[in-house]
């Protein structure tokens, strides 16, 4: 907050001067102000003005004011209600795939299609950020993230045990954990949304048996229930409670605990994304080589595989005032340059999406761990909610009723199939 | 009306009726409850009829409305609703009751043991809610820390899908109970002390006095704390969100959170659609409620 109420007091101040000039008759160009808005979050944060401050010193006569917004559902319904009344930022930046579905691209976005940087970005995020018309309406902010289970490396020396390509070995791995008398795997669904990780990561495991599902699924063809490979998701998730291997407090757990159990051996397993590197990086720091990440194994060696979630995209309303700054600012985002300012202020987390640019050579073990998986040869694929414009809602409680013992999984995927019924309405797709 | 039916056969006497008031004197409160109340009534009665996404809207007829009654955990959240109310304001009234009778009695620092009790009524309900969220933890929280001390192995208040829904309605209590206290307080208070010195005189016990003067007497502050506390329950949302936010899973689900958590998957119209649905309910419950409680009054 400060930060920003400094910046507007330097923009004032630069206005000043630039005023002062103008009197002594220097020929400045006019000065043009953008509004950015983006999630609050530490490191959020700290990236955003990174990359402002980059912009900036190559753009003397654009001055960009950052804003920030609550995250989760809240964030989502400003952004519906700040794009409903045409009191959008410049730019802003929101999540790709099914939520940038949600608020009518091709009616409030700017097309970006035909911009030159589109050529550097890769096909896999243009897919996430196209509009219904076929229109490419965003660029990517951040870096590619896995969704897989972290594991406590120091355990797993102590242990002897080697990382594990399918479900039968995780499990007996967890065996050993809590026969070692430590905790074999961290939940915390003191914050729901890190309920669904089983479920959500083991996506590329359903897609290795059956690449058509999303389709089928988006079309009320496939559904949770029935299709046995989808279903293995809700049955991981319970035979991992069943078998006794959550640490005790795993119903009033929260994130933050997650990453400090999972960092410091007070646990082996947490199941998360990977943005959570950053976060340890930022907490932890100490631990940071202690921790090495899987892709959630599936039944069969051979198709192990990564589930990956696209980075958040940037966009511009269409009514914005300064098209072309606002142009120029998410060319900058978009190229190898504010890959670089990205890393600077929040360390690397995992692959950017645009060509040409690269990673330090020290990233932190979790982040090597995910490489293998983008490199030639190696096996990845979206996560349902890039393939998919349909998530429902309710899938983060019906995720800790199963984890929790409270429903079993058979029941807890038809009642999420149900659950889905309704977002897929709300849209109008044909077919529900 | 009548005024005006009368106003052809005799003029005169509708001078006199006529407010001394000009009608455009009206108007400013009119303009301010149309546009304050009015509106937003008949906007939400229309958008309950439709899909809408802010973007815009399709009418869909009764379709909301089916599909929120379908809604799997309505029923659930529909028995909590009722099972809290009923909970919270049986708890408030007896608690306030013997809270109110120990405070208006000679007990040593009265003045400080009420604003005690009234305390927690001025708090953040939000607050509140994490507080108690913190000292619930089953391992680390200070209730269940306490408890070992004494070799007894705490629940997991709010994370045992059992319980979860009468923690949070303890803690909604412990809130309340000081308004509670202060209604009887003011109706015990009132009671003539006529009737204690006659039952004094007659040789009454002290548990006389309570069940034969003090309670019958009582029963307009009754009727008030449970109407009150009652509504109070069946609207609550802000100390469940807050605690729970539904869960675990949905086990502490109310109307009202249902109701949120389709505002924030941006169900608008099915949420509002839910909204009328509650409005239903509330008044459903509570005007046989009060015209019950009210006539057993009259009768006394």
């Amino acid at each position: 907050m400060t930060m920003t109420t400094r910046r507007t007091a330097l923009a004032g101040l630069s206005a000043a001067m630039l005023a002062m000039t103008a009197l002594t008759g220097g020929a400045f160009a006019q000065s043009i102000n953008l509004t950015y808005l983006i999630p609050s979050g530490a490191d959020g944060v700290a990236v955003a003005e990174e990359i402002v401050k980059s912009f900036e010193a190559a753009n003397p006569d654009i001055n960009i004011d950052i804003e920030t917004r609550p995250g989760g559902s809240e964030g989502d319904n400003m952004i519906k209600t700040r794009l409903a009344t045409g009191t959008m930022a410049d730019v802003f930046r929101y999540n790709s795939g099914s939520l940038f579905q949600a608020i009518n691209p091709a009616q409030f976005l700017v097309d970006l299609t035909n911009e030159p940087w589109q050529a550097d970005v890769q096909a896999s995020f243009k897919q996430v950020v196209t509009a219904p018309d076929g229109t490419i309406r965003g660029a990517p902010m951040g870096a590619a993230m896995g969704g897989g289970i972290y594991y406590n490396k120091a355990i797993y020396e102590e242990l002897g045990l080697s990382v594990p390509t399918t479900w039968a070995e995780f499990m007996a791995n967890n065996q050993k954990i809590k026969d070692a008398g430590k905790v074999a795997v961290i939940q915390t669904y003191g914050d729901t949304w890190t309920s669904q990780l089983f479920v959500l990561a083991d996506y590329y495991n359903v897609s290795a048996k059956d690449a058509n599902f999303a389709n089928n699924y988006t079309a009320n063809e496939a559904k949770f229930a029935t299709d046995p490979a989808a279903l293995r998701g809700f049955e991981k998730l319970q035979e991992v409670f069943d078998a006794g291997y959550l640490n005790e407090d795993f119903g009033a757990a929260k994130y933050d605990d997650g990453i400090r159990m999972v960092s410091a051996g007070e646990g082996a397993h947490y199941p998360m994304l990977t943005f959570a590197t950053t976060a340890i990086a930022a907490t932890y720091p100490e631990n940071l080589a202690n921790v090495g990440f899987f892709a959630q194994p599936g039944d069969d060696a051979a198709l192990n595989g990564l589930t990956v979630w696209m980075p958040d995209g940037i966009y511009i309303p269409t009514t914005t005032s300064n098209l072309d700054a606002a142009k120029k600012f998410v060319a900058f985002v978009a190229s190898v340059e504010g890959c670089e300012a990205q890393t600077r202020a929040g360390g690397a987390s995992g692959p950017y999406l645009i060509n040409g640019c690269t990673l330090p050579d020290d990233v932190p073990p979790a982040v090597s761990d995910m490489l293998p998986y983008f490199a030639e040869g190696g096996q990845n694929g979206p996560a349902l909610e890039f393939l998919s414009p349909i998530k429902g809602p309710a899938l983060e409680q019906i995720t800790v009723e199963v984890g929790s013992g409270i429903r079993p999984a058979a029941d807890g995927a038809a009642l999420y199939d149900e659950d889905v019924r309704k977002q897929a309405q709300q849209l109008g797709l044909p077919g529900w | 009306m009548t005024a005006t039916g009368t106003a052809s056969a005799a003029p005169a006497p509708v001078l006199k009726r006529r407010s001394p008031y000009p009608g455009w004197f009206f108007l400013p409160a009119a303009i301010i409850y149309g546009v304050l109340f009015l509106l937003p009534t008949v906007a939400s009665l229309y958008f309950s009829l439709t899909r809408w996404t802010l973007f815009n809207s399709t009418f869909i007829g009764l379709d909301n409305f089916a599909q929120f009654l379908r809604e799997p955990f309505l029923i659930k959240g529909l028995i909590n609703t009722i099972l809290y109310a009923v909970i919270t304001s049986g708890l408030k009234v007896v608690l306030g009751l013997l809270l109110a009778v120990l405070l208006t009695s000679q007990v040593a620092a009265r003045g400080y043991l009420r604003s005690v009790v009234f305390f927690p009524v001025l708090v953040s309900t939000v607050g509140v809610g994490i507080t108690f969220t913190v000292l619930m933890h089953p391992t680390n929280g200070m209730i269940n820390e306490g408890l070992a001390l004494l070799g007894i192995k705490g629940p997991g208040w709010l994370v045992d899908p059992n319980l979860a829904l009468y923690s949070v309605a303890l803690v909604d209590v412990w809130k309340g109970v000081g308004l509670a206290t202060v209604i009887y307080i003011a109706g015990i208070v009132a009671i003539p002390k006529d009737y204690y010195e006659a039952a004094r005189i007659d040789g009454a016990t002290k548990l006389q006095n309570f069940f034969e003067i003090t309670l019958p007497l009582c029963r307009p502050a009754t009727s008030t704390v449970i109407i009150l506390s009652f509504i109070g329950g069946l609207r609550t949302f802000d100390l469940i969100w807050a605690m729970t936010r539904g869960g675990p899973g949905f086990a502490s689900d109310t109307v009202a959170s249902v109701i949120y958590k389709q505002y924030q998957a941006g169900f608008y119209g099915l949420s509002t659609a839910g909204n009328v649905v509650l409005f239903v309910l509330v008044a459903a419950l509570v005007i046989p409620l009060t015209m019950l409680l009210n006539r057993k009054q009259g009768h006394e």
